[in-house]
């Protein structure tokens, strides 16, 4: 096996998560800005596999599958969310919710 | 006393009386009814008097309780007369001289819609005064001088819808409330100190422990004020002439003979406390003294006939303060008697004058009255001639007996001797150059003259000439009430020449400056500055308009808002900004609140990490 | 029981008017009236039964309410309380009549708030519990910010909620130092008690009385209301309906009044006499403050509004002074400014009906059409500004005779509203009945409801005007006051 600097992961998983969050920040189609939700959660996962590999713990892998169980209800609870809005707005802008504010 | 409990009240009735059925009735019912009230009011007084005099003899007065009015401690406030000989001549002035002057008012009012409801004033006025002179206590007095004052108020105003008229009224009233505020703090020293307020009390005990004399200062000062404000001496006099804008019996009833006169009575009724004050009887001799100086160097320059003899009833007021100061208190209530004669008779023959002019009061529009109204005409020259103190006239006897006292005064002096003979000078210079400009020369007004021949504007002119004439003359037993004249013998002899030279050569020089030389030559009104400045009352309006009007107008009006409304409202506003504030941040745009949330993130972990 | 009584009929009368609803609106003040007067028959054959004119406090009911605080309904009556409700009683007919033919809309709920409201102040001055004096204070808040809120003029809602939060607050300080006077009493006594004459008993050392005196102090002056806590009542008379505005002045700011008298002088003393100057201080400032800003108003409402902080400051000056006679001066006072600010309102109210302004500006000449109308405004105007003759004269000359003794710096600028009265006064008078008529309005004169209004309030006023023992005599000639400690224990 060949080891991977822990520094390196977490250099990884820190620009993942940017990336992730700037395109957050960035995007106004909802779609879009789901995916880069899920590049953060993974960025969040992949700090936590590395960090359970260097202190040979299985809590690491087990924080990863809980993300995961996450991501993906996130996933089908924002989908349905999404449909609904292309249904009722036709379009997926996410600043055109700005008016449910109170 | 039955006379004595009823005496203030008939005229109350009929005002009652007037006022519930007010236009329903006829000129002949309300007429009737209003010179009832104050008829019996006079047959009362006579009834009143003839039994003060049959008891005079102990010098006691008379008192009559009618009921508690409330308890200030220990002391009880009554609803009481009280008579003595300085109240019957009041009493007999109010109710007489009034009773002429609703006779002349029904005829001179008799067209007015509003007749009835002017009677019923003139009534209550009556009533007012009446209790104001009877009062056994000062807060009694207190409530008819502010009676009088609010009559006062209703007849300056009676033309209200003239909103001149309705100026001078509050103006009047206000002015004259200034005066009355000093007189009842005045009144809450003088209870402070004595702890009573029933005056024969206040008096006897000056005679066994007598106020200090910080206290009597005060007093004699506070009352004072209240004086000069009701009596309209300087300072504050200005209401007076612009009083006249009421009708011209109202200004003949409470601008001439009764009401101007309450201070004087104040000062009168109150000399026990003055005489412990010797600088206050001064400032009194100051005030009259200086008020009938100026008052008759404005009457030089006034053109309206009622203005003229406004500022005349001032400065004769001024003669009886500077008397009272000076310790003539006989001579200044003589004086305050036949003033009210010869000036309710001045008034009510201007008053016919007016009328038969068609309204007109300017005294260059008038001119030549004497041929064509003879009658009248010689009538108010009875009344100049008491006026100036002409010879063998009430006012002669008066006027002269204060000039003669003042020399010798321990509170007045040779000074106030020669000051008030040169106002006897400038009385009888400004009253002839009223007669010279109305009586004499071209007939000038627009319209054909109507002769008034009602007997009602006739006959109380009549009377009030005879009275004029010897009214002096009437016995009046004040020297009971009085202490003795502060100057036992008179000064030189020649003073008693000069004080008679005075107003004759009034007379010859207002003959040489108004008398018009040809029939045709116009009198008209001077342009100078001189002549504008003392027209306009020396300035006092202006002054007073620029020092406290202006300014508390001014300052009221720029609070309107409330200042302090605006601090209440700074916490509002305060709570209102910050609510706008925060609501800019729930803008409801998701990506905002996800950057703030990175943003706010970032910034705790910086702080955990540094 | 009296008290109760009243408060439970006021009560009935108000559920009743509730229930009856708008079909049979017409019955509506009858129903009202007959309520009220059915309660001034209970305090008249109450009083005519106890010739002893209540010099002594009487104890009516105790009745255990939340025995573990020790909170107890019950109430009283002495002299103070009685001439009060008897004065709230008459205004309650008065607000009757003036609502008559001003309030068309929501009528039933109109009289409930009304009638609440009335019952919730006779609560006030009978509770001898001081919890269940603030359980009054509140209940007369809310209908009375109600009145406001529904019925009120065009600027009401904002009006409403200024005189709740002003009101709220300061009994919020008050409820403080009640609840801080409970546990006192339990520490010096061993049970917790709000019983008023339990806390005659309590001995306070002096920075926490003066504290909470202040608590009081505050609630009571914001109600009379005093410089600088006046800034609601301007705008609550301005847009309060008629009868509103005449229960305001009529009876609500006396409760302030009564609660200086009955609990900031006796309970604390010692803190009282060291607020004194203090006190004084802003009671000859609302008084003069209170006359200029009166004559700077052109509103009606606002410009009687601004009077009535003058005369009330009246109030704090005679009850600071600490002298008798200006204690009876000040009660006095609450009773002639109660009727004549009662009546200058219902002049208000029918000048509005007839013309649909408050504005002075607006208004001229009137007289010619409304002579009688203009007749009794004229005497209304005379009462306040002090004419002798009617109640509010001996009022104040009581008042400034009893404080001149010992203040009479103060008591001259206090003096000064005398002239500041007349100024605005006369404004008032002219503006409206005099001058120019504008453009020849005609305006109805008196109706007959509106005549025996008039008639009654000014009848009352130069009755007791003339007769003011009539009122006085309820009070002993010399009232406990700070100055003799003694008889505060023994008297009340």
């Amino acid at each position: 096996m060949i080891d991977i600097a822990i520094t390196h992961v977490f250099l990884i998983s820190a620009l993942l998560f940017c990336v992730g969050f700037i395109g957050v920040l960035a995007r106004r189609n909802t779609l879009f800005m789901l995916m880069s939700l899920e590049v953060m959660l993974n960025a969040v996962g992949l700090a936590f596999v590395g960090a359970g590999s260097l202190w040979q713990q299985a809590d690491g892998q087990i924080m990863f599958i809980l993300i995961l169980t996450l991501a993906a209800a996130e996933v089908a609870i924002g989908l349905a969310l999404l449909i609904r809005m292309q249904h009722q707005r036709h379009n997926v802008d996410v600043d055109g919710l700005s008016k449910l504010r109170g | 006393m039955t006379a004595l409990t009823l005496l203030p009240f008939f005229p109350l009735f009929s005002f009652l009386v007037l006022i519930v059925l007010s236009k329903r009735l006829s000129w002949h019912i309300a007429t009737a009814v209003a010179l009832t009230g104050i008829g019996l009011s006079f047959i009362a007084s006579i009834v009143v008097i003839q039994s003060l005099n049959v008891s005079a003899s102990s010098g006691e007065g008379l008192t009559q309780s009618l009921w508690t009015w409330f308890m200030l401690g220990e002391h009880e406030v009554r609803f009481a007369f009280y008579v003595d000989q300085l109240t019957a001549v009041m009493i007999a002035v109010v109710s007489g001289v009034g009773f002429l002057i609703h006779g002349f008012a029904a005829a001179y009012m008799r067209d007015d819609e509003n007749y009835s409801r002017f009677m019923a004033y003139m009534n209550l006025f009556i009533c007012a005064m009446l209790l104001l002179v009877l009062a056994e206590n000062l807060v009694l007095l207190y409530l008819g001088w502010e009676g009088v004052g609010l009559c006062s108020f209703l007849l300056i105003g009676f033309w209200y819808k003239d909103p001149d008229n309705a100026i001078a009224a509050r103006k009047a009233f206000i002015v004259t409330r200034i005066g009355d505020t000093l007189l009842a703090l005045g009144l809450f020293y003088l209870f402070m100190e004595t702890n009573t307020l029933n005056i024969q009390e206040i008096l006897a005990q000056q005679q066994t422990s007598p106020l200090s004399d910080e206290a009597a200062w005060w007093i004699a000062l506070l009352l004072l004020g209240g004086a000069v404000g009701k009596s309209a001496q300087l300072p504050l006099h200005t209401w007076l002439p612009d009083a006249m804008a009421g009708p011209t019996p109202v200004s003949a009833l409470i601008h001439a003979a009764t009401m101007v006169t309450a201070g004087v009575y104040l000062i009168a009724r109150m000399q026990g406390v003055y005489l412990l004050a010797p600088e206050i009887l001064n400032l009194v001799a100051w005030v009259g003294c200086l008020t009938l100086l100026i008052a008759g160097i404005a009457a030089l320059a006034q053109e309206d006939i009622k203005r003229v003899l406004a500022y005349s009833t001032m400065s004769q007021i001024g003669y009886m303060m500077l008397g009272l100061g000076a310790g003539a208190n006989v001579a200044a209530v003589t004086h305050l008697m036949t003033h009210a004669f010869f000036k309710a008779l001045l008034f009510l023959g201007a008053g016919a004058i007016i009328l038969a002019v068609h309204h007109q009061q300017n005294i260059f529009k008038m001119g030549g009255l004497l041929k064509r109204m003879p009658l009248i005409s010689i009538l108010f020259l009875i009344g100049i001639a008491a006026l100036i103190a002409f010879p063998g006239t009430s006012g002669f006897v008066s006027k002269e007996a204060i000039i003669a006292e003042l020399w010798q005064s321990k509170t007045a002096g040779p000074v106030f001797w020669w000051l008030a003979v040169v106002g006897a000078f400038i009385t009888s210079v400004y009253s002839f150059r009223l007669v010279f400009i109305t009586f004499f020369g071209p007939y000038r007004a627009e319209h054909e003259l109507l002769p008034q021949r009602h007997g009602l504007i006739v006959l109380p002119l009549v009377i009030l000439a005879l009275l004029a004439l010897g009214g002096g003359y009437i016995p009046t037993h004040l020297e009971q009430v009085f202490s003795a004249p502060v100057a036992s013998q008179h000064g030189p002899a020649w003073l008693h020449t000069v004080a008679i030279i005075a107003p004759l050569l009034g007379i010859g020089v207002a003959y040489l400056l108004y008398f018009p030389k040809t029939e045709s030559s116009p009198a008209v009104p001077g342009t100078s500055s001189v002549y504008r400045f003392s027209h306009n009352g020396l300035g006092f309006d202006s002054t007073y308009n620029a020092l406290v009007v202006k300014p508390f107008v001014w300052l009221a009006n720029i609070n309107r808002k409330d200042v302090i409304d605006l601090l209440v409202q700074l916490i509002s506003w305060n709570t209102f900004t910050w609510h706008s504030a925060m609501k800019a941040a729930q803008s409801g745009r998701l990506r905002w609140y996800a950057a703030t949330l990175g943003l706010g993130t970032a910034l705790l972990l910086l702080g955990v990490i540094l | 029981m009296i008290f109760t009584n009243i408060i439970a009929v006021l009560m009935v009368s108000a559920f009743i008017a509730l229930l009856v609803g708008k079909r049979f609106a017409r019955t509506l003040p009858y129903i009202a009236a007959i309520g009220v007067l059915i309660s001034f028959a209970l305090l008249a054959h109450f009083a005519s039964n106890h010739h002893d004119l209540f010099h002594q406090a009487m104890p009516l009911v105790s009745v255990p309410w939340i025995s573990s605080l020790g909170i107890e309904y019950a109430t009283f009556i002495d002299s103070l309380s009685f001439i009060l409700v008897a004065l709230t009683l008459i205004l309650a007919l008065v607000c009757i009549l003036v609502s008559v033919s001003e309030i068309s809309q929501y009528q039933n709920f109109y009289y409930f708030n009304l009638l609440a409201a009335l019952a919730g102040i006779v609560g006030v001055f009978a509770a001898a519990d001081l919890f269940l004096f603030f359980f009054f204070w509140e209940v007369m808040l809310l209908p009375m910010t109600a009145l406001i809120a529904i019925w009120g003029h065009e600027n009401r809602r904002y009006a409403a909620i200024k005189f709740f939060i002003f009101t709220q607050v300061s009994s919020l300080l008050m409820l403080v130092a009640i609840i801080v006077m409970a546990f006192i009493y339990q520490q010096q006594f061993g049970d917790i008690s709000f019983n008023y004459f339990d806390w005659q008993q309590l001995n306070i050392a002096m920075p926490l009385q003066y504290w909470l005196m202040l608590g009081f102090f505050v609630a009571f002056a914001v109600k009379l209301p005093s410089f600088p806590f006046h800034t609601w009542l301007p705008d609550a008379h301005t847009q309060a309906p008629t009868a509103g505005s005449v229960l305001l002045a009529g009876v609500l700011l006396k409760t302030g009044a009564y609660g200086l008298m009955r609990f900031v002088l006796p309970l604390f003393e010692q803190a009282a006499t060291h607020f004194a100057p203090v006190a004084i201080a802003l009671g000859v400032i609302s008084i003069v403050y209170g006359a200029v800003m009166a004559f700077a108003q052109t509103d009606f409402k606002r410009l009687v509004a601004y009077s009535s902080i003058s005369h009330m400051g009246f109030i704090t000056l005679a009850l600071f002074s600490f002298s008798p006679i200006a204690y009876h001066g000040a009660i006095v006072t609450l009773v002639a400014h109660g009727l004549s600010s009662a009546a200058l309102f219902a002049m208000a109210g029918m000048l509005y009906q007839r013309l649909h302004t408050r504005d002075l500006k607006k208004m001229g000449g009137l007289f010619a059409s409304a002579p009688r109308m203009g007749g009794m405004l004229l005497a209304f105007v005379a009462g306040a500004f002090g004419m002798p003759g009617l109640l509010n004269f001996v009022g104040e000359f009581m008042t400034l005779t009893g404080t001149f003794t010992h203040h009479p710096i103060a008591t001259a600028f206090a003096a000064t509203a005398m002239i500041g009265s007349a100024i605005y006064g006369m404004y008032l008078f002219q503006q409206s009945f005099q001058g120019k008529p504008q453009e020849n309005v005609k305006i109805p004169d008196l109706r007959a409801h509106e005549w025996l209004l008039c008639s009654l309030l000014f009848g009352l006023l130069l009755y007791l005007g003339l007769f003011p023992q009539a009122l006085l005599m309820h009070f002993d000639s010399i009232y406990p006051s700070v100055a003799d400690a003694q008889l505060i224990g023994g008297k009340l």
